[in-house]
């Protein structure tokens, strides 16, 4: 990365929420930043804890009684010591979010004009005036036909692509220099799904800022970030330029991220490989490396060992945190990235069982 | 709209009439006494109630008198006799219509503002001391029937038989025309009485509506944007009173029934009160005037209901 001052630098965050069952440690100690004007991909499975840590950013899990320790550095500034009235200040001014369902995220009982207005009155001291004009050139800038006659519409009346159009204007209204974007296209059918994220790439050339994605889609990260984080059971696994991520992935829960998408050029016959289980209960989550239950390399001992996220040797923007021999890594990766299963890949690759007491079967 | 507006009245026409016949059908054709027998004194003959039923209608055939009661209303606007006093039902609704009003609208005032106005409190104060003491207030006064709440809010608080003398007692009620500042503490307690049960309904439910409105999506997307969270609360709110507006109609309808027993308890000279007396004495006409009168009241509450529902929900469209 370059030698700028980051944007934004989350620094071991960790959120919790005590519950009637226990505590649960929906973000456990990540550790990201975005620098001015690029995009980062978090990427992550459902309960990954990858929304969770975008919400506390803006300090909305703060509602939701969460427990935040660690740092959310924002020019500067640290987000998760500062009072709610400052951190409203900051929300939707200089930090915006959009979410995941359009459909639901737009207040139904007020015209979507009121609900733009609203925003840019918050922040700004101008004319209702004024702000209805900007209201009505921001729906021109996410390409709502006709915004003029639609400021005066209700959510109901737009289709879901439009919501989300509508929530993006919302969120762009004073020019942020970070916007977060949580699943922004799940929601929505495919061909709307390319419109949005065009959209997002243009506005971002247009106004400068840096972006955060959050997506269980690589395809969606694919075209977007500029560097990805994969996020595992609260935690980060592996983070890196995303050229990087899909060309030499480390860990072997990214291997079955990119796996698990279809791809064109790939043989018909050859199957999708899902990832075996489901994520883990973040009450209590696995033992030594998290993501051992459901790894099919995984050793004996990993389930005992917890693995750090660590640069690996000779590529120092590329983080990993997992247990295997970076060498073993890489033949892995290269046998399964040929379309090997992975029994073939550890043949190949030199993969040697160990022992339950954790040194290698002779 | 207004085609919607007047086919909701012609059905509401359409329901009176019904409630006419229902009303007929169970005060005359299931009598719960003969007024001719009430009426014929110590020792009957068979003749002197033949006679009396003959001055009352009665000894025509049921149809004949349904039909007779009908046009009687729709052709001459004339609701028929009370068999006691041979006052007009018109004359003796109109000159008790006032309490009534009195009464049941005062009482929906403080239902509405005590509802929601706790709802929305306790809401905000999830498991506070403020919202588990009026839940549990709330759940006591949705099981207090009027007639109890009554009788003991006179034992305690009335100035005659009362521990503590605050307030006027029973068969104080006093015309607003006649002294204003009388007709307020007289109304005091029947009013709280006829609003505690729709009150607690009201307060529940909003408090309910509101909790889960404030973990909508749109909520989010309203603190995301900044807003001060007293806005962020406002539109909370907005969206938490539209289910409740529903059941504004209905409640009206229990707040009228409750208006009965009120009136009762507390002697006041209302239509309530001349309904309970009406059945007593087995005065059919009378019976089935206030009956109507209600009926025609809750029914035009619930078409108001339904069309301010128009107007505060945008996706709800009559045609």
């Amino acid at each position: 990365m370059s030698s700028a001052e980051p944007l934004l630098r989350v620094d071991d965050l960790r959120v919790e929420f005590h519950t009637e069952d226990g505590v649960v440690h929906a973000v456990d100690g990540i550790t990201y930043q975005v620098m001015p004007g690029k995009t980062l991909g978090i990427v992550g499975e459902s309960g990954s804890g990858k929304t969770v840590a975008s919400m506390t950013v803006l300090g909305l899990t703060r509602y939701q009684g969460a427990q935040v320790s660690g740092r959310i550095l924002f020019e500067g500034r640290d987000l998760v010591t500062l009072d709610d009235e400052q951190l409203r200040r900051i929300r939707g001014n200089e930090i915006a979010m959009i979410f995941q369902d359009p459909l639901s995220s737009l207040h139904p009982l007020y015209k979507v004009g009121k609900q733009l207005t609203e925003a840019i009155l918050t922040h700004r001291d101008v004319s209702k005036k004024a702000a209805r004009g900007r209201a009505i050139e921001l729906l021109g800038l996410v390409n709502i036909p006709d915004p003029a006659n639609r400021f005066d519409q209700y959510p109901h009346e737009f289709s879901g692509g439009m919501r989300q159009r509508v929530m993006i204007a919302m969120a762009l209204a004073n020019e942020p220099k970070l916007l977060i974007a949580d699943e922004p296209t799940t929601a929505l059918d495919v061909t709307v799904q390319a419109q949005i994220l065009a959209l997002m790439e243009r506005l971002q050339r247009e106004m400068g800022m840096a972006i955060v994605i959050i997506t269980h889609d690589l395809g969606v990260v694919a075209e977007m970030a500029d560097d990805i984080a994969v996020m595992y059971a609260g935690r980060i696994v592996e983070t890196a330029p995303a050229s990087e991520v899909f060309d030499s992935p480390e860990h072997p829960y990214t291997w079955g991220l990119l796996r698990s998408i279809p791809r064109l050029e790939r043989d018909r016959e050859e199957a999708l490989v899902p990832i075996p289980g489901t994520p883990p209960s973040l009450l209590r989550p696995p033992s030594g490396c998290r993501f051992h239950p459901r790894c099919v390399y995984a050793q004996p001992s990993h389930s005992r060992i917890d693995p750090a996220l660590e640069p690996l040797p000779g590529a120092p923007d590329h983080y990993a945190a997992c247990l295997l021999e970076p060498q073993l890594r890489r033949g892995l990766w290269s046998a399964l990235s040929a379309g090997a299963t992975p029994d073939e890949a550890k043949q190949s690759a030199g993969y040697v069982e160990e022992s339950p007491e954790g040194s290698p079967v002779a | 709209m207004t085609r919607y507006v007047i086919r909701r009245l012609l059905w509401g026409a359409l329901m009176l009439l019904v409630v006419c016949l229902v009303t007929f059908i169970i005060f005359r054709v299931l009598p719960p006494g003969n007024p001719a027998l009430m009426r014929a004194g110590r020792n009957p003959t068979p003749n002197s109630i033949k006679s009396i039923e003959h001055v009352l209608g009665l000894d025509k055939s049921l149809p004949t008198q349904f039909w007779d009661y009908l046009k009687n209303i729709l052709l001459h606007f004339n609701f028929g006799y009370s068999y006691g006093s041979q006052e007009s039902v018109l004359q003796l609704i109109k000159e008790r219509l006032p309490a009534t009003i009195s009464l049941t609208v005062g009482a929906a005032v403080l239902w509405i503002v005590f509802g929601v106005g706790i709802g929305i409190l306790s809401a905000l104060r999830r498991h506070s001391v403020t919202d588990r003491t009026s839940m549990g207030g709330a759940l006591l006064l949705v099981s207090a029937p009027e007639f109890w709440l009554g009788l003991v809010l006179l034992y305690l608080f009335s100035s005659d038989i009362g521990k503590i003398k605050i307030l006027p007692g029973a068969g104080s009620y006093t015309a607003l025309t006649s002294d204003p500042w009388k007709w307020f503490t007289s109304l005091l307690m029947p009013w709280f009485v006829l609003a505690a049960g729709s009150a607690a309904v009201f307060a529940r439910l909003i408090r309910g509506n509101l909790l889960e409105v404030m973990d909508e999506d749109y909520i989010r997307t309203a603190r995301a944007k900044g807003l001060p969270e007293k806005r962020v609360v406002r539109q909370g709110v907005r969206a938490s009173i539209n289910p409740v507006v529903t059941l504004m109609g209905l409640e009206f309808g229990i707040l009228l029934g409750g208006a009965v027993l009120v009136e009762t308890v507390f002697n006041i000279p209302g239509v309530g009160r001349l309904a309970y007396q009406s059945i007593v004495n087995a005065d059919f006409e009378v019976i089935e005037g206030t009956v109507l009168l209600a009926s025609m009241f809750i029914i035009a509450a619930n078409i108001a209901v339904d069309i301010l529902y128009a107007y505060l929900d945008p996706r709800v469209r009559y045609a």
